[in-house]
């Protein structure tokens, strides 16, 4: 394909996420798969690579700062090894883009995406009595899928290059947004979540590894000014309707 | 001191602006506001009536813009953090809403780590301490950290190492710093702490009190003293050596020290 030419721009959107593949599997596909990607488009002189990373690579974590900017280091591996895939692609095209001068690279690292889609967070909204943690309510940001594709187009304009953090249209806690939803949530004391949700997912009841509680105990938020200052982006979608996009029918 | 017929909620709307009620944010705001509420109202009856509360050198305390409060730490649990805060919100003339800088363990405690948050007590990294100082708000440090709220007894009003942080954050948003004198919070929980249960519950301490329930959960009935001291604006480059920014921090330090001197000397009882 590169060989034909003419390929204006490569958005690499294959991040494989699939906690019950086999992590060797997944990580073959990955990393190796990345890095010939990088070096079919700096031979064949591809002008742009947009790569759909996530804000998760930063992790969440209980010494968060309450927006984490482009800079902050990315620790998500660090407690979720499930992550390192991803966390290593964001290394590898972050390279790239000082590397290879000739292309304009963009690395965009959105919220949680939410919307008739079959991810964690969307999953997890659509339980309709979801698990919380007992006395932890930790604020959230979550961007409309359609925002997302958004922020994608406007990486793609001519001249702009480089990392930015996609941000939807606020903030809300947790609770806040299962409210919303009309879900029942069922308060798990913390020391006891981890083990049920390891037995429940060795069982196959449940698809969410047990690292992910971390992600409805901290906080995970960034900011996203660079991307409006620089990318001109903006969300269309408001907090109701970017909420209420998980139950949009697929 | 205290302006009669201005409510609480008053203070806080005065503080925050009207609150839209129409959608979630502003659901959440006004959910976030009367949660404020509810915790100044306890705030304020542990301020008047339980530690019965004087502040001194209230005037200190800048009506607005950036300002960094920087006091002494000590008595297990944080009730001088909460007593600095209502004095600032009630006895000014202009309220003024503290943010402190919440030590990295809070966010692991059920309850402390969303109510804390939602009160506006932030965990104390320099870039939350940095933004806030940059949309002008009153930040409040204990440069001793948990070593300073967790020390024995024994060691009362003898500060500890202070660190270097909120000295290059001062310095890099040129923002004042307030000295705070504490006195009464070092005798609200005469503890010593065992280590080996903090180690083994992953905490910072383990403090034990000589009296029933042994965790010092509930405070005695202190008289607390506030001594606010000169705002004192420091200068120079805040990516200095350490040991130049010690010496800056030394000065806040021994400041803090001799304020906290003039309070013992002054004070009568520690129970009134």
């Amino acid at each position: 394909m590169f060989r034909a030419g003419e390929v204006d721009a490569l958005i690499h959107l294959g991040v494989m996420h699939d906690p019950r593949a086999r992590p060797a599997e997944i990580y073959s596909w990955n990393i190796t798969g990345t890095t010939k990607l990088l070096e079919y488009c700096q031979a064949y002189r591809v002008p742009k690579v947009v790569l759909l990373s996530s804000a998760n690579v930063y992790g969440p974590r209980p010494d968060n700062p309450q927006f984490l900017t482009e800079d902050a280091p990315l620790l998500a591996a660090q407690r979720f090894p499930q992550m390192r895939d991803l966390v290593e692609i964001d290394h590898l095209v972050s390279t790239f883009l000082w590397r290879a001068q000739g292309v304009e690279t963009v690395i965009l690292r959105p919220v949680h995406i939410v919307g008739p889609v079959h991810n964690a967070p969307s999953n997890y909204l659509r339980i309709p009595r979801p698990p919380v943690l007992l006395g932890f309510d930790p604020m959230v940001q979550l961007i409309h899928y359609q925002d997302t594709a958004d922020a994608i187009v406007a990486a793609l304009a001519p001249g702009r290059r480089g990392i930015y953090n996609i941000v939807g249209p606020g903030e809300v806690p947790l609770s806040a947004v299962l409210r919303e939803l009309g879900r029942e949530p069922v308060q798990i004391p913390h020391p006891v979540a981890r083990p049920i949700l390891s037995l429940a997912f060795r069982l196959g009841i449940s698809s969410f590894p047990v690292a992910e509680l971390d992600f409805i105990r901290y906080v995970c938020m960034v900011d996203g000014r660079r991307a409006g200052a620089e990318l001109g982006f903006r969300p269309r979608f408001g907090l109701r309707e970017t909420i209420h996009a998980v139950d949009e029918p697929a | 001191m205290h302006t009669a017929g201005v409510g609480l909620l008053d203070r806080l709307h005065k503080l925050r602006g009207q609150v839209p009620d129409d959608d979630i944010a502003g659901r959440t705001q006004a959910l976030v506001v009367r949660g404020n509420e509810f915790a100044m109202r306890v705030a304020r009856w542990l301020y008047r009536n339980y530690f019965r509360a004087s502040a001194f050198g209230i005037e200190h305390v800048p009506a607005t813009g950036r300002v960094l409060f920087v006091a002494n730490h000590a008595g297990q649990l944080p009730f001088d953090a909460l007593v600095i805060c209502a004095a600032c919100f009630l006895e000014p003339p202009t309220p003024r809403l503290v943010r402190s800088m919440v030590e990295y363990f809070v966010p692991t405690v059920p309850f402390a780590s969303y109510l804390f948050a939602r009160w506006g007590q932030i965990t104390g990294t320099p870039e939350n301490c940095r933004r806030l100082l940059a949309a002008e708000e009153a930040v409040l440090v204990f440069p001793e950290g948990a070593r300073g709220i967790s020390k024995s007894f024994a060691r009362r009003y003898q500060l500890g190492e202070f660190g270097t942080g909120f000295m290059r954050l001062a310095l890099e948003m040129r923002a004042p710093i307030v000295p705070i004198a504490v006195i009464g919070a070092e005798e609200q929980a005469p503890a010593v702490n065992i280590k080996p249960l903090a180690r083994l519950l992953g905490a910072p301490s383990f403090p034990v009190v000589p009296y029933p329930p042994f965790v010092p959960l509930v405070p005695l009935p202190v008289k607390y003293r506030l001594y606010f001291g000169e705002p004192m604006t420091m200068t120079g480059d805040p990516d200095d050596d350490d040991d130049v920014l010690d010496e800056k921090a030394r000065i806040v330090k021994s400041r803090i020290q001799s304020m906290i001197h003039v309070g013992l000397r002054e004070r009568e009882h520690v129970f009134w």
